[in-house]
């Protein structure tokens, strides 16, 4: 398999100072990428440069062999499309009129949205259970359902990648659930994801493949089985962890001990 | 599920509704706003002269009367609504592309160019005319330049590596107009004479315009106004943020810039012919988006009509409201008008958002 997404030494940050330090990653058509790390440790920022919004101070990001920076932006929109964080501040504007941005990338200059376009964007409001409120202005929406309706807009984008950055981290168990099986679906037509994800037993039970960040470094990379284990995990959170399999899908999953950060902080300081 | 087909109609028709209703209410204001002055003409003869002047173009005998309700009423009527939609159109997109609610036409300083300018022509007593549109006099030349000299000047200062930033673009606007308000003074200072028509100029009024000034303001308004519609999508995306608009392939760098020209190119006409007239695009913006919500191509076009027609009949209140022909500068009007409704509105918006 070709690599769709190829990161080539990058560093990339805010102004001057990088927050990415030289990081290499190569993810290929139909992955499901996790990426995992504490807070600061820079998912935010390399999902910035994946999309094109960052760019690098060193090193090169490209898609399918064409440096980032040389796709025309609605070209490189609708090949990449992105989910944001939740920042809880919503636009005073319709849901639809919101997911149909998804189609900008597709409008010529002068045209507007077409009938083809408003269709497809309808589409989407049904796979993320946001038709309902389509109608409804986005401020009126509570933070999960606006969060679907984000999931709808990057939808409509019909790119063959989906970033997303913490985007269900406003979500009830149900409709995160409903997301990534929506994600997982896409991502089974061939779909490329790549998600920056807090919870980690949520990427290990979606992700085929997790990318560990620390202070700005690939630290871990490889399939959930191989790096989902206790001294892993137990080394990059600073913290006890414990793995079991999933019952069902036999996943691994963590469990984590109440009290145990600060035992463990003052063991591992030898006091 | 037809439920939510149901609710679309509606809404469209309740915006074209809305539409309709301010565009006919401009209408019908500037027919009564003809008909109202100090030399008493009947509203039967009012209509007949406009009828006649739009609709057969032929010039027959003029009566006195006639004189008045074209050259001298309808004239400046026909100017408040291009200047007071202009400057409410202006002031959404301001508000849009800086995303900040306190933003109004005169916040980037383009204004404050078109006053220096002015100033300048003032101070230098030139009286001279131009060979296109003569029996204007300079001023409104002169502050057209420094309208768009102010924009070159606000541009070149926000733009940092190519691209138009809006933290950059603020400051810059802030940066300009503070330093030609301190040009402004100097010139003041310079001269004591030119003080009062400077400050009168400054205040804004719409005494004694005529169809010059509205062929003066007609191209820039045509073509700012062409350019504004042309992006008003891209400012709804705009409003999501830098990061969100280029995720979704949008040059917000260019969209901003086109917009800021557009935007200043009315505003600087505005200024031009008639000095700062405040408040219509800070509160209009606000009014119309308490009603119908943050969609931009809604808002413009409600804005333009609610606009014009607030500046109307600021305007006739400015002609009519002292004693024995003498007026009030609209600008005074408006802001006295604006100030207590700007508070209302603030009040309310708060307590919702704190609900």
């Amino acid at each position: 398999m070709s690599a769709r997404i190829a990161i080539e030494n990058l560093s990339a940050g805010y102004g001057k100072t990088p927050v990415l330090h030289n990081v290499s990653l190569s993810i290929s058509k139909g992955e499901m990428v996790g990426l995992l790390g504490p807070n600061g440790s820079g998912k935010t920022t390399l999902l910035m440069s994946l999309s094109g919004v960052r760019k690098p101070l060193e090193g090169s990001v490209s898609l399918n062999g064409t440096n980032l920076l040389q796709i025309p932006p609605k070209k490189r929109a609708a090949q990449v499309a992105s989910v944001p964080q939740y920042t809880g501040e919503t636009p005073d504007i319709e849901a639809l009129s919101l997911v149909l941005m998804g189609r900008y990338p597709y409008i010529s200059a002068l045209g507007g949205y077409s009938d083809h376009d408003k269709k497809i964007a309808l589409s989407c409001m049904q796979e993320t259970a946001t038709y309902d409120f389509a109608y409804r202005s986005a401020r009126d929406l509570s933070g999960g359902e606006f969060q679907r309706v984000l999931i709808a807009r990057a939808l409509a984008q019909q790119a063959k990648t989906i970033l997303l950055d913490e985007a269900t981290s406003g979500l009830d168990i149900a409709r995160t659930i409903e997301i990534f099986d929506l994600l997982k679906q896409r991502h089974n037509n061939g779909t490329t994801v790549v998600a920056a994800i807090h919870d980690i037993n949520l990427a290990a039970l979606y992700c085929t493949r997790l990318v560990f960040l620390k202070q700005g470094h690939v630290i871990l990379d490889g399939t959930v089985d191989d790096v989902f284990t206790d001294e892993n995990l137990t080394t990059i959170y600073d913290t006890p962890i414990h793995t079991f399999k999933h019952p069902v899908t036999h996943a691994p999953q963590a469990f984590f001990t109440p009290g145990s950060a600060a035992a463990f902080n003052r063991h591992s300081t030898g006091e | 599920m037809t439920g939510t087909a149901d609710i679309a109609q509606r809404r469209f028709k309740r915006s074209v509704f809305f539409a309709g209703i301010t565009a006919v209410a401009c209408v019908v204001s500037a027919v009564l706003a003809s008909a109202y002055g100090p030399l008493d003409i009947s509203l039967q003869q009012t209509l007949d002269t406009l009828v006649h002047h739009i609709f057969t173009g032929i010039q027959g005998v003029e009566t006195t009367n006639s004189i008045v309700v074209w050259e001298i009423r309808f004239s400046r009527i026909i100017l408040s609504l291009l200047i007071g939609s202009g400057l409410a159109v202006a002031g959404t997109v301001f508000q849009g592309i800086l995303r900040n609610p306190l933003a109004d036409p005169f916040t980037i300083g383009v204004s404050s160019g078109a006053a220096f300018g002015a100033s300048v022509a003032i101070f230098f007593g030139f009286s001279g005319t131009v060979p296109y549109l003569a029996g204007l006099g300079i001023v409104p030349f002169a502050a057209l330049t420094g309208a768009l000299l102010a924009l070159g000047a606000v541009i070149t200062l926000g733009s940092m590596g190519g691209q138009l930033k809006r933290d950059a673009l603020v400051l810059a606007g802030v940066v300009v107009a503070t330093f030609l308000a301190a040009l402004i003074s100097l010139v003041k200072s310079l001269d004591e004479d030119s003080v009062a028509s400077i400050v009168f100029w400054i205040m804004g009024s719409l005494q004694g315009r005529t169809w010059q000034h509205v062929q003066l303001i007609l191209p820039w308004y045509a073509i700012g106004m062409a350019i504004i519609w042309r992006f008003s999508r891209e400012l709804d995306i705009l409003s999501l943020g830098e990061t969100q608009a280029q995720q979704l392939g949008m040059n917000a760098s260019r969209v901003r810039l086109w917009l800021l020209v557009g935007a200043s190119m009315i505003t600087g006409a505005s200024v031009a012919v008639s000095g700062v007239i405040g408040f219509v695009g800070l509160v209009v913006p606000h009014l119309v988006r308490l009603v119908q919500g943050g969609e931009h191509r809604p808002l413009l076009v409600s804005s333009a009509f609610i606009g014009g027609l607030l500046l109307l009949w600021s305007d006739v209140l400015a002609r009519t409201i002292l004693p024995e022909g003498a007026e009030l500068p609209v600008g005074v009007v408006t802001a006295l008008l604006g100030g207590p409704f700007f508070c209302l509105l603030l009040h309310r918006t708060m307590k919702r958002s704190s609900r």
